[in-house]
């Protein structure tokens, strides 16, 4: 089973999530670590790092002695990475998807692929979780080639993988979640906490993935996110209050299930929650 | 000399715009005759990135020798660049005005891009 930790608004605790469900079980598991501009689960799981394997995207580089200047290649760029001004072809590798669509429209075969580096990924583990995460460098902005290469450590047999995703709702959103078996989203109970839930409820719905709700400070703001919760059926899975223990935890990197032992078994109930949910739903044949 | 000039508006008497990449219009002014062409940079204005890389290519595509434009981020710069198209950034008032101050030797050329690109 893979889950991903996802949350539209940033700062709800999809890592505080992910951590303390990685530890508290006693099985062998993945956590992979999506959130690849600013990863920080490792500060919490303190895991060994055995392997850091650099991730390339292709980049376009162009024969001029070939090139006739035909614009093919500027013309199926849908990222404006590739131009031709006078008798200069001109390439923008910090916009270019390395879709390779240049490459197999350009008559004169005048194109071939290079590799550009964006990020590594530091393969590691502790106790019975083996961890992977993705590093994206500084001032990069593709994100979704490196969650890809993360996600391909993904072993299928393997009885869980927790995915803790970035915020928001794009792109590398998107790729963090798309195909995985549950998206547990963790938002908390304040208009900006459902307004970015919303979000992340309505792209879950077109990616087709069960999902159920973490409310974290639950103690505070208002019923909305409730209310929201009822009408979208979408079970809550978990309650974390407002408390300062857990606050106090978190800020010197220890997991809630150190500081208040007591949360081990809900973090185990919380994944048989999700493991019910996911069984269910493939006995009904989705 | 064709001169571009971007615009809010499709006419000499029309502000400029401060954009380049995503410029409502850009005008190609004839220094000598003050004739002009009217680009209609709609399709770049909603551009996901690299407007101004499609801005530069547009104008270097219909001669133009000179750009006057508010701010020009970083690639825009070097298309512009790779097309010989020296470039004039801070400039404000009305597209006319802007040209024939140009030509009074008002403006220097920018001698790199004058803001960031649009992450």
């Amino acid at each position: 089973m893979i889950v991903s930790i996802a949350s539209g608004k940033g700062g709800t605790g999809k890592t505080t999530i992910s951590t303390n469900m990685a530890l508290s079980l006693k099985m062998s598991l993945t956590l992979i670590d999506c959130d690849v501009e600013e990863p920080n689960a490792h500060l919490f799981i303190h895991p060994e790092i055995d392997e850091i394997r650099k991730v390339s995207v292709p980049v376009p580089e162009v024969d001029m002695e070939r090139c006739s200047l035909c614009k093919k290649c500027v013309e199926i760029c849908q990222f404006n990475a590739i131009t031709v001004v006078k008798k200069t072809v001109l390439i923008f590798p910090n916009l270019c998807h390395g879709c390779d669509g240049c490459r197999i429209v350009c008559p004169e075969n005048a194109i071939r692929m290079g590799e550009r580096e964006i990020g590594v990924m530091e393969i590691g583990g502790k106790d019975q979780i083996r961890f992977i995460n993705g590093r994206l460098n500084i001032g990069e902005a593709m994100a979704p080639p490196l969650i890809r290469s993360v996600k391909r450590c993904i072993n299928n047999d393997e009885a869980l993988t927790i995915i803790d995703a970035p915020p928001g709702t794009s792109c590398p959103v998107i790729t963090a979640i798309k195909e995985t078996d549950f998206v547990l989203l963790v938002t908390e109970p304040t208009p900006f906490g459902l307004h970015d839930l919303t979000l992340a409820v309505e792209a879950i719905k077109i990616l087709d993935i069960p999902c159920g709700l973490v409310i974290n400070r639950a103690d505070i703001g208002d019923t909305h996110v409730y209310d929201y919760a009822r009408e979208e059926k979408i079970p809550i899975l978990m309650e974390i209050p407002f408390d300062r223990k857990i606050a106090e935890s978190y800020a010197i990197g220890e997991p809630i299930i150190d500081a208040l032992p007591e949360w081990k078994e809900k973090f185990i109930r919380l994944y048989e929650a999700m493991k019910t949910i996911v069984n269910e739903r493939k006995r009904k044949g989705k | 000399m064709k001169i571009a000039v971007t615009s809010t508006g499709k006419n000499l008497n029309d502000p400029v715009d401060p954009r380049f990449g995503r410029a409502a219009f850009i005008l190609i002014v004839d220094s000598d005759t003050f004739s002009y062409e009217t680009i209609d940079n709609t399709k770049n204005v909603n551009a996901f990135k690299g407007a101004g890389i499609q801005a530069a290519t547009s104008i270097s595509e219909k001669d133009a020798e000179v750009l006057l434009t508010g701010f020009c981020g970083p690639n825009a710069f070097s298309t512009l660049k790779a097309a010989g198209i020296k470039v004039v950034n801070d400039v404000t008032g009305v597209v006319g005005d802007a040209v024939k101050d140009f030509l009074s030797g008002k403006y220097p050329f920018a001698e790199e891009a004058n803001t960031e690109g649009h992450w």
